[in-house]
């Protein structure tokens, strides 16, 4: 089987998946009330009057049977209406687009230095087994895996926030934060991205820059703290089994260097069962953003549900479900077709 | 044969099964971490056990934590002191008391759900290994499906819903929750012990002696595949109360003033936003659930690293 073939056979797989995906999201939503159910149709603030509700409840066939309801509500899940948000005023699609680039800025900021971090660390170690850095890497690896990032998350703002006031919470410092709105009316901040460490440096405001990248550090500190510890073990133990291969023993009975063995033959081979992980890091990720992004209000689509599901804001907290299993699975997918391509036992077996 | 030929050949049997529990004792016992978890595991459970003599309960309902009157009912937190060891949180909550019904809390959360998902995962995963064909495959198919979500975010919208509907409440709603997004794991485990040990010949012994399918999976089949999936279970402590946590730490918990570490942080968050003088609200009931989980991971560790029989004989 073809690289090509295993691809797009996974892809077929995608679709019974995403089919189910969408049906528990469905079954989730009969627990609530018809009352409460009618806000992932609504489409403004102007729907919420008795009549008009009592109109979608029959539209959409609220008060028929269940596939009838089911087919309606997934015609409009695909046409792009995830419903109105009660608590946020507000298009539930317009609500995640407008809110992403802030969990996109953090994401971009963290993931290069869990993968670095932990790849580096996790191969040392296991090339100095038992001296210090293979300690010093399992206790990290063990904290991070013990300490809840919420608490880690509300010590770190106590300190650094509340206490000492290096940085405030949020993406900016209110002063800056108050001012692109206006700068954007006059036409001196383009919006091209929506990433503020980026937009900046094309307005040419170095100051925003710095002051964005200020509020980057804690919400990605924790980010990384917690996620890096699985990908260290993974490594640590992918490591010390490849180091214990005969190919190992082979190379240093060539008389290679200690080094060109780590790093050229044991490594390599290492490294493909920690791209497996890595799925499981995204979307470990994408639980722990929920939980950073509370902890610092830093207004990204994470901080987004929690507020809604504390509201029981369903719309939201639904179509973040869904969002998050698509960006999971396509994450998954991709991982897979990586592995096959750096591996084709997977493929050809 | 007599009643010492039996005891004889008894210990005969039981031969292998000792060399290997010795074994394992034995490399534990060569760990410093390993026996770091186990102390921390153990002084967890004497709390959970004794929390009515170390904490005497005062409300109807225990997990609920006394205030105290004495001090009025202002939203301020009161500093450690001997009649508070931990000091109080809003409304004057005792943090001593929700620390310690708090480890009691986490064991009993812990307990119920992976009793539940353990089961739910026996039998599906033994119907989808034993019969496989459609049965197996729509199975399967199912723990896809709950698995293409990150976990906390299901458990997250689950609790949301299930939280609206009338006679539930919110802390059954957080383990029924976990319970969803835990099942599927356990499910494939099962199944592909019993994919393992379906094979053996004593198991197409039995069915060739005419056996019926139930006796084959109850008596031969479950036996022989459920050690390992024990363990993972029992080792599940940590993340299960972890999840918990988190929800009550994102307000989809327990309700206000009730012994649950998660709760209590996530009541003490205004109180870290005014900077570190009130550093009693978070860091006690941090200090319980890191001990709590760390003890748990520690003894993980320890545990794969000698069950796993890739690494043990090293």
């Amino acid at each position: 089987m073809g690289l090509r073939e295993y691809v797009i056979r996974r892809l077929l797989l995608l679709i019974p998946i995403m089919f189910g995906v969408v049906i528990l999201i469905f079954a989730i939503l009969q627990l609530v009330p018809v009352g409460e159910r009618v806000s992932i149709y609504l489409t403004g603030p102007k729907d919420i009057k008795p009549e008009v509700i009592q109109g979608y409840i029959r539209m959409y066939g609220l008060d028929q049977p269940v596939w009838v309801q089911f087919y309606q509500w997934l015609r409009q899940v695909l046409q792009g209406n995830f419903g109105y948000s009660e608590y946020f005023q507000e298009q539930v699609l317009t609500g995640l687009l407008a809110r992403a680039p802030a969990t996109i800025e953090i994401v971009i900021y963290a993931a290069p230095i869990i993968v670095l971090v932990g790849i580096w660390l996790g191969v040392n170690a296991a090339a100095q087994r038992d001296k210090p850095l293979d300690h010093a890497s399992r206790i990290l690896s063990i904290l991070g895996t013990s300490m809840p990032s919420f608490f880690f998350g509300v010590v770190l703002s106590a300190i650094f926030i509340a206490q000492l006031k290096w940085v405030s919470s949020g993406r900016l410092s209110y002063q800056m934060e108050g001012l692109v709105p206006n700068m954007i009316n006059i036409g001196k901040w383009h919006q091209y991205t929506g990433l503020l460490t980026i937009d900046s440096l094309l307005n040419g405001r170095i100051d925003y820059f710095i002051d964005a990248l200020e509020h980057l550090i804690l919400p990605v500190t924790v980010l990384v703290f917690i996620q890096t510890a699985t990908l260290v073990r993974v490594t640590r133990s992918s490591m010390l089994e490849a180091l214990s291969k005969t190919y190992i023993i082979a190379a240093t009975a060539k008389g290679l260097s200690r080094k060109e063995v780590i790093y050229k033959h044991a490594r390599r081979n290492a490294l493909i069962p920690v791209v497996t992980i890595s799925g499981l890091v995204i979307g470990g990720m994408m639980t722990g953003l929920v939980i950073t992004e509370t902890i610092f209000r830093f207004p990204g689509i994470g901080n987004w549900a929690a507020i809604a599901a504390q509201h029981f804001d369903m719309p939201i907290v639904v179509a973040y479900a869904m969002f998050s299993a698509v960006v999971f699975v396509l994450a998954n997918l991709i991982v897979d077709v990586l592995y096959a391509y750096i591996d084709p036992r997977i493929r050809l077996g | 044969m007599s009643s010492k030929g039996k005891l004889e050949n008894f210990k005969k049997r039981m031969q292998p099964t000792i060399k290997e529990t010795k074994f394992v004792l034995k490399r534990i016992r060569d760990s410093p971490l390993s026996i770091a978890g186990i102390m921390i595991v153990l002084y967890n459970l004497i709390i959970a056990l004794f929390a009515p003599v170390l904490a005497p309960p005062k409300l109807y309902d225990a997990y609920l934590i006394p205030r105290d009157p004495s001090l009025g009912y202002t939203y301020i937190p009161n500093p450690p002191s001997l009649g508070h060891l931990f000091g109080t949180t809003s409304l004057q909550v005792d943090l001593y008391y929700g620390c310690i019904w708090g480890t009691r809390f986490a064991f009993k959360l812990g307990v119920e759900v992976i009793a539940v998902t353990l089961l739910i995962g026996l039998v599906l995963g033994m119907l989808a290994g034993y019969y496989g064909g459609l049965i197996g495959e729509l199975i399967m198919r199912f723990t896809d499906v709950i698995l293409a979500f990150p976990g906390l975010i299901l458990a997250m919208a689950f609790v949301a819903a299930l939280s609206r509907v009338p006679g539930w409440t919110t802390i059954n709603a957080v383990m029924l929750s976990i319970i969803l997004i835990g099942w599927p794991g356990y499910t494939r485990l099962v199944r592909g012990e019993v994919l393992r040990v379906k094979t053996e010949d004593y198991v197409e012994a039995a069915k060739a002696s005419g056996a019926s399918d139930a006796r084959v999976m109850l008596r031969h089949i479950l036996p022989n595949s459920i050690y390992s999936v024990i363990i993972v279970a029992s080792l599940d402590f940590g993340g299960i109360v972890l999840t918990a946590a988190a929800l009550s730490f994102l307000g989809l918990g327990s309700p206000p003033g009730y012994a649950d570490w998660g709760r209590l942080i996530y009541d003490a968050i205004p109180f870290a936003a005014t900077g570190t003088q009130y550093w009693w609200t978070y860091t006690f009931p941090g200090i319980f659930i890191v001990l709590f989980v760390l003890g748990w991971n520690l003894l993980g560790d320890a545990l794969r690293d000698v069950l796993d029989p890739l690494y043990r004989r090293k």
